[in-house]
């Protein structure tokens, strides 16, 4: 079989310069390849690996030893504060997202200052001006009992309280940021549309409003709580101890073992943990719709 | 303008029941210095499809805006039929409404869409996907109700739009610039498309644009608006034929003018009288104003009976496909344009470039606005 020749005019130069073209361009994601490579991969193998050593080679030992009611413990605290924390930031980063859109450019760059400035400060400062403010002879016990509205100081720091707070805290612009972006992207005239067929203000809002915001709401949910799942210093510092979260957890069993095993094993189940989270919440939002339907 | 005095009679005989008169009253506002609307007063008749027509930040949008309750107004009265709606919240209003941009629920199908207002009204289900599936055979989009709004062309977007405006039953209907997103032909269109529907449905319109040819297609009456005012009001062959003013006749189809000399109630053009049937203006200048295609090339030889003559010479030629512009230099020093047929017989004898030639102008034709040129 003779296979037919048509020669066009420079056909073959012309892809061999667009392979050229397409080489050159991947060479531009080269240095972030190697570094992911070299930072993140291979770490997370040799993680791997380390949670299936033990002194006599292959073991499943340091899994085994998670069925133990202690650690049990700290994984639900840690999903229950990530939780609380989340709730927590959709209440009080809702309203902010929607007062940014709805205000004058001035005024909303001035609200996104207020949430950016905390955003660009070190989350340790932070932690600490808020056990500051939360201690029992802080702030805000001094201004309360001042006020003769309690008499003796609340405890609001080194428990629960105080992790929460300081969380939902560091945690918020993460949750404004992405509410923002997808709100300023809603057509006003879409809730004039619906205000004309004879919605009231609030039902233009649940039926028209709240539904498209539901993409930056989906990313801030996801963010906040995946970021909570890994937090370490927040509640250290504001859980005085009691607090044990997962991260915390994994920093014991370092110090407690004298091989990195049990501490790797913890370690993988974050990750695996995480990356759950991450599928079921995409599962749940349908983010991939969102972000192919809009 | 044939097509707009039938459906006139058509409308106001049949469709008492199914449309309001809107009454405005000294509808004024003011953002800051800026004054958008002044003292507008209007009355539109019941099952009238009415234009607001003027350049942008004339205020045509601000009164829709304020008819449909968006903006609300320093002072002034807004009535439908015998009701004050001043004060009505927008839900409240009962107006069907097309928005420039379409505002269709990207989260809704299309028949959600059209049927958003009646589930606002508590319609059965039942009654519903009737009611939304008429409106939308109405806009000829009968087997589109379980699309995305993504999938939709900009044309079927318009008319989803339209679909959801009239699903209710409105007895008035606004339109702020439904087709400047729509390519030309597509466009024209929908113009015929939107007039018979409102024909057939009978609702008052008021309808928004910036296009006067748009707005002399579709409306019974137009308003040219004007720095917030009003300027002129009346129907589209008389506001072509009769501009009240040298804003009227330049923004609606195109004009040169020619300074006139005004004393004692007869105008003249360089000490020559123009005959003019049309009520002249106050004061002692005025412009002459030159239509294109109302002038005529009178030739050699030909006699120009009692035509306005105007001499020049040919400067350019523009060829447009069905018309062709000729620019001519008058020997007063003014440039006007007129145009010509490109039919076979008209174009053989056209003027060449530097020819003289002899304009010729009906003085039931000539028209005379205040202000000279």
């Amino acid at each position: 079989m003779s296979e037919q020749i048509i020669s066009y005019p420079n056909q073959s130069a012309l892809q061999v310069d667009e392979r050229r073209e397409d080489r050159r361009n991947l060479l531009l994601m080269a240095p972030a390849l190697v570094m992911m490579t070299v930072v993140i991969l291979v770490p997370i193998g040799w993680l791997f690996f380390m949670s299936f050593w033990g002194e006599n080679g292959f073991t499943l030992e340091h899994y085994q030893r998670m069925s133990h009611p202690g650690y049990r413990l700290t994984f639900i605290r840690t999903f229950q504060i990530s939780v609380l924390v989340t709730i927590m930031s959709v209440l009080l980063g809702y309203p902010v997202a929607y007062l940014m859109t709805k205000s004058s450019p001035r005024v909303a760059s001035i609200i996104m200052m207020c949430v950016l400035l905390p955003f660009w400060t070190s989350i340790l400062v932070r932690t600490y001006a808020w056990l500051i403010l939360l201690q029992r002879r802080g702030i805000i016990n001094g201004w309360l009992m001042d006020a003769e509205l309690i008499d003796r100081p609340l405890r609001l720091v080194h428990n629960m309280t105080g992790t929460v707070i300081g969380m939902t805290h560091i945690l918020l612009p993460f949750m404004i940021l992405p509410l923002y972006s997808s709100m300023k992207a809603i057509d006003g005239d879409l809730l004039k549309a619906a205000r004309n067929a004879g919605a009231t203000p609030s039902q233009a809002f649940r039926q028209v409003f709240l539904p498209l915001s539901v993409p930056g709401l989906a990313a801030g949910i996801v963010v906040v709580f995946v970021l909570c799942l890994g937090f370490y210093i927040t509640p250290e510092i504001l859980g005085g101890g009691r607090i044990v979260m997962w991260s915390k957890q994994i920093q014991n069993a370092v110090t407690l073992h004298a091989t990195w095993g049990p501490a790797s094993a913890l370690g993988v189940v974050l990750l695996v943990v995480t990356l759950g989270t991450l599928w079921i919440m995409t599962r749940i939002f349908r983010i991939n719709r969102f972000l192919g339907g809009l | 303008m044939k097509q707009n005095t039938i459906s006139e009679t058509a409308t106001h005989n049949s469709a008492a029941a199914v449309s309001l008169p809107i009454s405005l009253t000294s509808i004024t506002k003011k953002f800051g210095e800026f004054v958008a609307l002044d003292e507008v007063s209007l009355d539109i008749e019941s099952g009238e499809f009415l234009t607001l027509l003027g350049p942008s930040g004339s205020g045509k949008t601000t009164l829709l805006m304020v008819l449909a309750g968006f903006v609300r107004p320093n002072y002034g009265s807004v009535r439908f039929g015998d009701r004050e709606m001043i004060l009505a919240p927008p839900h409240k209003r009962d107006l069907g409404m097309v928005f420039q941009n379409y505002a269709l629920f990207p989260h809704m199908s299309v028949a959600e869409n059209v049927g958003y207002p009646l589930r606002l009204r508590r319609v059965g289900r039942s009654e519903l996907t009737d009611r939304v599936n008429r409106a939308l055979d109405l806009v000829q989009l009968g087997s589109y109700g379980d699309r995305r709004i993504d999938q939709l062309s900009g044309g079927q977007r318009q008319r989803v739009a339209l679909a959801r405006a009239i699903v209710f039953e409105p007895r008035i209907l606004l339109m702020d610039e439904p087709l400047s997103a729509l390519d030309k032909n597509l466009r024209e269109h929908m113009q015929i498309e939107i007039r018979r529907l409102h024909d057939r449905l009978g609702m008052t319109t008021v309808y928004v644009t910036h296009d006067q040819r748009e707005a002399l297609t579709m409306s019974d009456r137009i308003v040219v608006f004007n720095e917030g005012r009003i300027v002129q009001l009346d129907h589209p062959s008389q506001l072509y034929e009769r501009p009240n003013s040298r804003f009227v006749a330049e923004f609606i189809g195109e004009s040169s003018f020619l300074p006139v000399n005004l004393r004692d109630g007869i105008a003249y053009l360089d000490d020559q009288i123009v005959p003019t049937s049309a009520p002249l203006p106050e004061g002692s200048h005025g412009s002459l104003v030159l239509r294109p295609e109302k002038m005529d090339i009178i030739r050699e030889g030909e006699g120009s009976g009692d035509m306005i003559v105007l001499e020049g010479r040919c400067k350019e030629q523009v060829y447009q496909g069905e018309s062709c512009l000729l620019y001519i230099d008058l020997s007063g020093g003014v440039e006007v344009a007129m145009r010509q047929s490109t039919r076979r017989d008209i174009m053989q004898r056209l003027p060449g470039s530097g020819d003289i030639v002899r304009l010729g102008l009906h003085p039931e034709d000539a028209i005379i606005v205040s202000g000279g040129a």
